[in-house]
């Protein structure tokens, strides 16, 4: 059984996407990401440090674009046009590479998405070709706004980024999944595997994350955890879970043949 | 001399001056980088043919490890 993650008209045998920030040095990244399988991975762009060493070790060094699909992203941008920008200064650093994660946040404490700046500039760089996928809130209404603007996949939030408090309303993501044609991605908010899981199980056709790798006490043998929760919360959807049965419990062990009957 | 700004600091460069020999001056040359000048991109193609002049905008980028 082939089953792969259609992003676009690119194909992933890996349904989990992993932050490349928040490590401790660029060893511990790649053996992290190689340890989850990963093969998209995010990026950020950021100015160059004016008089710093041009000769240290780069992100591009520890993770070869030719061995993963680098998405960057417009973390840290608050408006459609710095999103935009960073955007088109990505598509310029990695030569002319057109799948990106846009994000537009709204507000410094909670990094909830500004989600009319963030429809703005989906359906700019729609427009100027690249292929979105975006961050956004569990709203289904504007979820499905992103996907008829033209974004290739729609990546709901968990719950807060970097918060790890796992998936907060199951029934949001459950009404995206159901509505949406294109991938639905959970992007932030998982802590450990079992919320990775949850969000699989639910047919999500996908999970993105950093910090609950790269900040658990062992991020390598997290990033491995997170690569089987993924694998396994795929299988249980795919495989179809048995009814829940409130108040009718059924034994699983014959019920003739008993000792002494 | 060409008063410009780069990635928000302001820098003084010896006339005339390209991109290409900016990169060069910050020993950016053969680096993964991206240019923007006054809100526009400035192709890898056309750093070397591109003039910088006085009061000019710019923006210098690498990828970073993020999420």
């Amino acid at each position: 059984m082939t089953d792969v993650l259609k992003i676009g008209d690119r194909e992933f045998s890996s349904r989990l996407l992993v932050g490349t920030g928040k490590y401790k040095d660029f060893t511990e990244t790649r053996e992290a990401i190689v340890a989850s399988g990963a093969q998209i991975v995010t990026v950020a762009v950021r100015r160059v440090n004016i008089g710093q060493n041009a000769n240290e070790p780069s992100l591009l060094d520890a993770l070869p674009m030719k061995e993963f699909t680098y998405l960057p992203n417009t973390a840290g941008c608050y408006s459609a046009d710095d999103a935009v920008r960073t955007l088109r200064l990505a598509r310029e650093l990695l030569d002319g590479h057109d799948l990106v994660k846009l994000e537009v946040l709204g507000d410094q404490t909670s990094l909830f998405p500004n989600m009319p700046e963030t429809l703005k500039a989906a359906a700019t760089l729609v427009k100027d070709g690249f292929k979105v996928m975006v961050y956004c809130s569990d709203d289904p209404i504007q979820a499905k706004m992103l996907e008829d603007i033209g974004c290739v996949a729609v990546m709901p939030l968990a719950s807060l980024i970097g918060s790890g408090m796992g998936i907060l309303n199951p029934w949001n993501l459950q009404l995206i999944i159901d509505q949406l044609k294109v991938p639905v991605i959970v992007d932030a908010g998982v802590g450990t595997a079992s919320d990775a899981a949850i969000a699989m199980e639910l047919g999500c056709d996908g999970v993105l994350m950093n910090t609950a790798i790269a900040k658990a006490q062992n991020p390598v043998l997290m990033a491995g955890a997170m690569k089987k929760a993924v694998e396994a919360g795929r299988e249980a959807y795919l495989a179809g879970r048995m009814p829940k049965k409130f108040y009718s419990a059924s034994p699983s062990s014959p019920t003739t043949g008993l000792i002494g009957s | 001399m060409l008063a410009l700004k780069i990635n928000g600091e302001t820098r003084q460069v010896s006339a005339p001056c390209s991109v290409l020999s900016l990169l060069e001056d910050m020993s950016l040359v053969g680096k993964r980088v991206a240019v923007e000048r006054n809100g526009e991109i400035v192709p890898k193609g056309l750093h070397a043919t591109t003039q910088l002049a006085e009061g000019d905008v710019l923006e210098i980028v690498v990828a970073v490890g993020g999420g």
